[in-house]
């Protein structure tokens, strides 16, 4: 009985995740299908452009998970995750630059362009390896890992929480969005790392290349999700809820908090890394802006909007305020930041649970006033 | 950093001391909340703290529990750990349960939740990815879920539950870790006297298979437990004795006793 | 100090010799020494200069230029002596004297009056010495300094004859320096080494680079001289660092000062209420453009521009920030981090607005004449004044505000709000109203900082999003809830960044800054000003 109780499986009694679950595997399915079987002159048909869009999409999503995970179940409000995102693409950049080889418009050899502009006459120790794609694959995890290890380190064991880490990570992002927009950094200043040709040998213009990048994206997604599902769904998961509501209590039972939350921290940042090795392929650039604190804090938006804490959520809200964004800023780029910033209030003030608490918000308020009237006539014994 | 494993440990050992309180003092801006405070809790023992508002009976569970550091002084754990070095889940994991005044109990988590993660067990990261209990520890928890009366309320949120359920389960929370030593700061605020009997029963069961502190207000309380009580004043120890002792002590009558 | 001594040297002279002031030259005879330039052979030009140069008279000053650059000429036809300048393939020319236009002629029209190369150095001379003769005082004063670098002995009658007439202190403590540069170089052994003596201090970089040629073997033969060049050049090097220094830290607190007055703000309202304000640096963005807009509505009364615009700043911001408690913020409390979310909003929203109005562009703000130029101290310090206004109103307005919040009723109020709200209201504060007013009042010092910001930097939609960042830190720095804290957190800041500018540059240190922030709060983990005891729990 208890047992039962105890043992949440992985996707027990959650509807919401098996809808979700249901609908990322179709999609991840489907697309490549209409993409691929289906004549272009079809009004099923999903072009090219589409699938690479979409592909991006679920970078986001996959990049608003790892936020809610931390978010969302232990109560960290990072407004520095676009950093391990772009970590994770510079990784993954570098090693589509290496592969260019001497097909770059100065053709040299070795030397990424940007860097035989630059006058420089050899590779800086830290672009050694990334000719080769499993490491440059290991930075993808290592890099943004190892940097929210030490960040987090620092952080959760003096104590910086709430709103003082909030504050302590956009520092972080925006020292690192310096740092990277100088030019001897070496990753490629301002411009970034961009005209990408192909990736393990495959060109990234093909339509298979891009299928086939979506379908990771999918399936990393997937992956991602019942890998949180499994955290949040085992006793870790209840700790780190207990470290969400009530830290102190949660230290006086025993529990090294600090440790809790770093390995949250770091897994998410790992996370967001594979996001945005995922995402640079499929959009050909990664640049300093992407460290940018509005790209960050914008990961939290789409979190809060689709509801935090239930993980789907969070991918809904990345999905749908990415298609709005999409939408809009071909319509009228000058409305967009308009409807974002009156998003992040909207959704702070009008949904504290987001979209998919939207549902019980209402029925409790429909409950609430049926509660209500009742009391109202009793108070009035005239009427 | 010390391994519990290699230290006297043990749930009683009569005779000697579980915790010693040497000289502590802390002052926040100047205030002094505790002065030269020295204490000593032997084995096995129940002992209630009393005092008026400021004597520095939070301070000293605080200091006891690795929330406050002392300015000076040292508290020593079962005549080996000096609790000021540590913080609070390395004090809680050696043995020592705290209840605060105020309940707070996890709110988004269900009682049985509640239950679960206070549960005596490995708090290391890699011990977190289960999703069962052992059989023994699921009759432990069954067993609690009784003596705190919280059975039916198992599967509810603790954040539902009422004041006094709330004391209750934090009561539990303290059974199933299982500490040797529970520092409990007024169990029975917010409880009907029913209830108030019922908690003092709970202590003095407890308290034969445990060391315990007990801070309260309540005077009923106090004598119910009929247990040594230390009267603290301005941040160290006034007097101490028994109820009946202290309350003819005229220095305790003057600070606290005597309106 | 040496500058001092060298400067009452100058004055000094000027006092003693300060009757002799040349004869008026009479018109005639100038225009006579003119033509006289147009000599057959370069001996008589040369004496024709020398003549020019002993009227004095600064109106020579341009004929002598033109010579010495080769556009003066004898017009065939009239014999005048004109100053041409080339246009196409004919000369436009114009009076030597009275620079009248006189009209475009053929080349051939013209007898180009020639020089040579000594006649240059010849001429070089006599400008010097008549520029000093000039009439405006920074001519003059421009005249010694130039002398400094290519000193010739043979100057120094005139330049004693000019220091002799010289008004002006500081002109002739100018014309001193020159003096002693030019004796330090030749000459009599016991002048020299005094000259040399009177060059210590002068942060002048031709003067050091004087004294570093003597203090070579290689051009000096003289090791006594060489000894004492290489002393006062170090002392002076050493002055030089000082001030330089000084100058750093001038700097760092003018920089402390923006960043205090930008975060001051933000501190009151996460001190007294708790809330984040991301919007806070949008705020600062408004006070800019309302100065912006007063220029634009006043356009006579720049002068007054600023003084207008700080107290409507206040306002604009202000009321923007009232309006923003009452709508927004309220229905926020205790939750921290929602708070931070809805404000960036805000924040987008108000910097799209102003995009749209304004358009993206940057606008451009004028700096009032009294706030132009620097407080020149010496050639290693000066002190510009807008920065100097805004540190001392930057001060001004912390004393201000700290008068405010420790005398004032509303003051007052807003302590016994922040240490115990449920308390201040159960004794009739109407804590609402002390919560709005206080995040009115907090953004309305934003605008206040705005003003003062469109001095330094452009006005642009994206002015908040430069300072917010920098205005957290110093929160987070300082502490919260304390302005001292917040004072002193400001201005470890400014001056960390601008000493660390030189050596790792200024972006490489701004990240220095912000790791060693992180590394800070290791330590103390609520700022330099933490608050103890039970009321830091909450």
């Amino acid at each position: 009985m208890s047992a039962t109780n105890i043992s949440l499986r992985l996707l027990g009694n959650d509807t919401g995740a098996r809808v979700f679950l249901a609908a990322i595997i179709a999609l991840t399915v489907l697309v490549p299908i209409l993409n691929v079987a289906v004549p272009p002159d079809s009004p099923f048909h999903v072009p090219t452009y589409a699938v690479s869009l979409f592909g991006k999409y679920l970078c986001f999503a996959l990049l608003a998970l790892s936020v809610d995970l931390i978010w969302g179940f232990c109560g960290i409000l990072s407004l520095g995750h676009g950093a391990f995102f772009a970590i994770g693409g510079y990784a993954i950049g570098m090693y589509m630059m290496r592969e260019i080889g001497p097909r770059g418009v100065y053709g040299h050899p070795e030397l990424p362009d940007f860097m035989v502009f630059l006058n420089w006459t050899e590779l800086p120790w830290f672009w050694l390896g990334f000719d080769m794609f499993w490491f440059a694959a290991a930075m993808v995890v290592v890099a943004p890992g190892l940097l929210a290890f030490v960040f987090g380190w620092l952080a959760f064991r003096s104590r910086v929480s709430g709103v003082y880490f909030s504050i302590i990570s956009q520092a972080m992002t925006y020292a690192l969005m310096l740092a990277f927009f100088r030019n001897d950094m070496g990753f490629g200043g301002n411009n970034g790392l961009t005209d990408f040709k192909d990736i393990l040998g495959f060109n990234l213009q093909a339509n298979a290349t891009r299928i086939t990048l979506f379908v990771f994206s999918g399936v990393a997604l997937i992956g991602a999700f019942a890998l949180c599902r499994f955290i949040v769904a085992s006793k870790m998961g209840r700790v780190l809820i207990a470290i969400r509501d009530a830290e102190a209590r949660a230290r006086f039972v025993g529990y090294r908090t600090d440790m809790y939350k770093l390995f949250v921290f770091s897994v998410s940042a790992v996370l967001a890394g594979i996001a945005g090795a995922l995402y640079v392929p499929q959009v050909g650039i990664i640049n300093p802006g992407e460290f940018s604190p509005l790209k960050s804090i914008e990961i939290v938006v789409w979190v809060a909007l689709g509801g935090r804490g239930t993980l789907y959520g969070a991918v809904l809200g990345a999905i749908s305020v990415n298609a709005l964004k999409s939408y809009f800023t071909a319509l009228a780029p000058e409305i967009w930041l308009f409807l974002l910033g009156g998003l992040f209030v909207l959704v702070t003030v009008a949904l504290p649970r987001g979209l998919v608490g939207l549902r019980g918000q209402l029925a409790r308020r429909r409950a609430n006033s049926g509660a209500l009237k009742p009391k109202l006539a009793e108070r009035d014994p005239a009427s | 950093m010390i391994d519990p494993s290699e230290t006297p440990s043990g749930k009683l050992v009569p005779g000697k001391s579980i915790l010693v309180l040497d000289n502590v003092s802390v002052s926040f801006d100047g205030f002094k909340a505790l002065n030269a405070l020295s204490f000593v809790v032997m084995s096995g023992e129940m002992r209630a703290v009393i005092g008026p508002n400021g004597a520095g009976k939070t301070t000293m569970m605080d200091v006891i529990t690795g929330k406050t550091r002392p300015d000076q002084g040292k508290v020593i754990f079962r005549d080996y750990h000096d609790l000021t070095r540590l913080d609070e889940p390395r004090i809680a994991n050696l043995g020592i349960g705290r209840k605060f005044q105020k309940p707070t109990v996890f709110e988004a988590l269900t009682v049985l939740d509640n239950l679960w993660m206070a549960l005596k067990a490995n708090r290391r990261i890699r011990a977190m990815f289960t999703f069962t209990l052992s059989s023994a520890n699921r009759a432990r928890i069954e067993e609690v879920l009784e003596v705190t009366g919280l059975t039916a309320l198992r599967d509810d949120l603790a954040g539902g539950l009422s004041h006094g359920q709330k004391q209750w389960l934090e009561i539990g929370m303290l059974l199933v870790q299982d500490p040797d030593l529970l520092l409990v700061d007024e169990p029975v605020a917010g409880m009907t006297d029913a209830e108030t009997e019922a908690t003092a029963t709970l202590l003095r069961t407890i308290a034969k298979s445990h060391s315990v502190v007990v801070v309260e207000h309540d005077m009923e309380f106090v004598r119910a437990l009929d247990v040594p009580v230390t009267v603290l004043h301005e941040g160290s120890v006034l007097a101490d004795g028994s109820l009946d002792t202290v309350q003819r002590n005229e220095a305790v009558i003057e600070v606290y006793l005597g309106r | 100090m040496n500058f001092i001594r060298t400067f009452l040297a100058g004055l000094l002279v000027v006092l003693a010799a300060a009757m002799a002031t040349p004869a008026p030259v009479s018109a005639g005879e100038l225009e006579d020494r003119v033509k006289a330039l147009d000599a057959k052979n370069f001996a008589g030009k040369g004496k024709a200069i020398e003549a020019l140069e002993a009227l004095a008279d600064p109106a020579a000053l341009p004929v002598l230029r033109a010579m010495q650059e080769g556009l003066l000429f004898r017009e065939k036809a009239t014999k005048r002596i004109v100053i041409g300048v080339k246009a196409a393939r004919s000369f436009e020319i114009f009076d030597a004297l009275s620079g009248e236009a006189l009209g475009v002629v053929k080349k051939r029209k013209l007898k180009k009056i020639s020089v040579n190369n000594r006649l240059r150095g010849r001429l070089r001379l006599a400008i010097g010495a008549l520029a000093l003769t000039s009439g405006d005082a920074a001519a003059r004063s421009s005249a010694a300094k130039a002398l400094v670098k290519d000193a010739d002995p043979t100057i120094l009658p005139a330049l004693d004859r000019a220091l002799a007439r010289e008004q002006e202190v500081e002109v002739a403590a100018v014309m001193g320096v020159a003096r002693a540069a030019i004796q330090a170089k030749g000459g009599e052994k016991s002048a020299r080494l005094a000259a040399i003596s009177a060059l210590e201090g002068v942060l002048d970089r031709e003067v050091m680079v004087v004294l570093g040629t003597l203090s070579q073997a290689a051009n000096e033969p003289d090791a006594e001289i060489r000894a004492l060049a290489t002393e006062t050049l170090a002392a002076t090097e050493a002055s030089g660092r000082y001030y330089g220094m000084l100058e750093t830290l001038f700097f760092g607190v003018s920089l402390g000062s923006v960043l205090l007055l930008a975060a001051i703000g933000l501190a009151i309202t996460f001190g007294v209420m708790g809330v984040i304000n991301m919007a806070h640096g949008e705020m600062i963005m408004l006070g800019a453009y309302t100065t912006y807009v007063i220029q634009q509505v006043f356009p006579g009364a720049i002068e007054y521009s600023l003084a207008i615009a700080v107290p409507v700043a206040f306002l604009v911001s202000g009321a923007v920030g009232v309006v923003l408690e009452r709508s927004v913020i309220r229905f926020l409390y205790g939750r921290p981090l929602e708070t931070l979310l809805a404000t960036f909003g805000i924040s987008l929203v108000l910097q799209q607005a102003v995009r749209s109005i304004f358009s993206p562009l940057n606008r451009s703000v004028i700096t009032p004449d009294w706030m132009s130029g620097a407080l020149e101290v010496n050639a290693a310090l000066s002190l510009t004044y807008n920065r100097l206004t805004i540190i001392i109103f930057t001060f001004v307005l912390l004393l201000m505000i700290a008068a405010l919040l420790r005398y004032s009723s509303f003051g007052l109020r807003m302590r016994a709000v922040t240490q115990n709200r449920a308390m201040a209201s159960a004794m009739g504060i109407r804590t609402n109203w002390v919560d709005a007013l206080t995040f009115g009042f907090g953004s309305g010092i934003a605008g206040i900082a705005g003003v003062a910001l469109s001095q330094l930097t452009n006005v642009g939609p994206n002015l908040g999003q430069q300072y917010i960042v920098d205005s957290f830190m110093v929160v987070v720095f300082g502490g919260v809830g304390n302005i001292w804290g917040t004072t002193l957190g400001a201005m470890t800041l400014g001056i960390a960044n601008k000493v660390m500018e030189p050596w790792s540059g200024a972006v490489l240190g701004k990240i220095l800054i912000l790791v060693f922030i992180i590394l800070f709060i290791q330590k103390r983990p609520s700022g330099m000003f933490a608050l103890k005891g039970r009321a830091a729990e909450n």
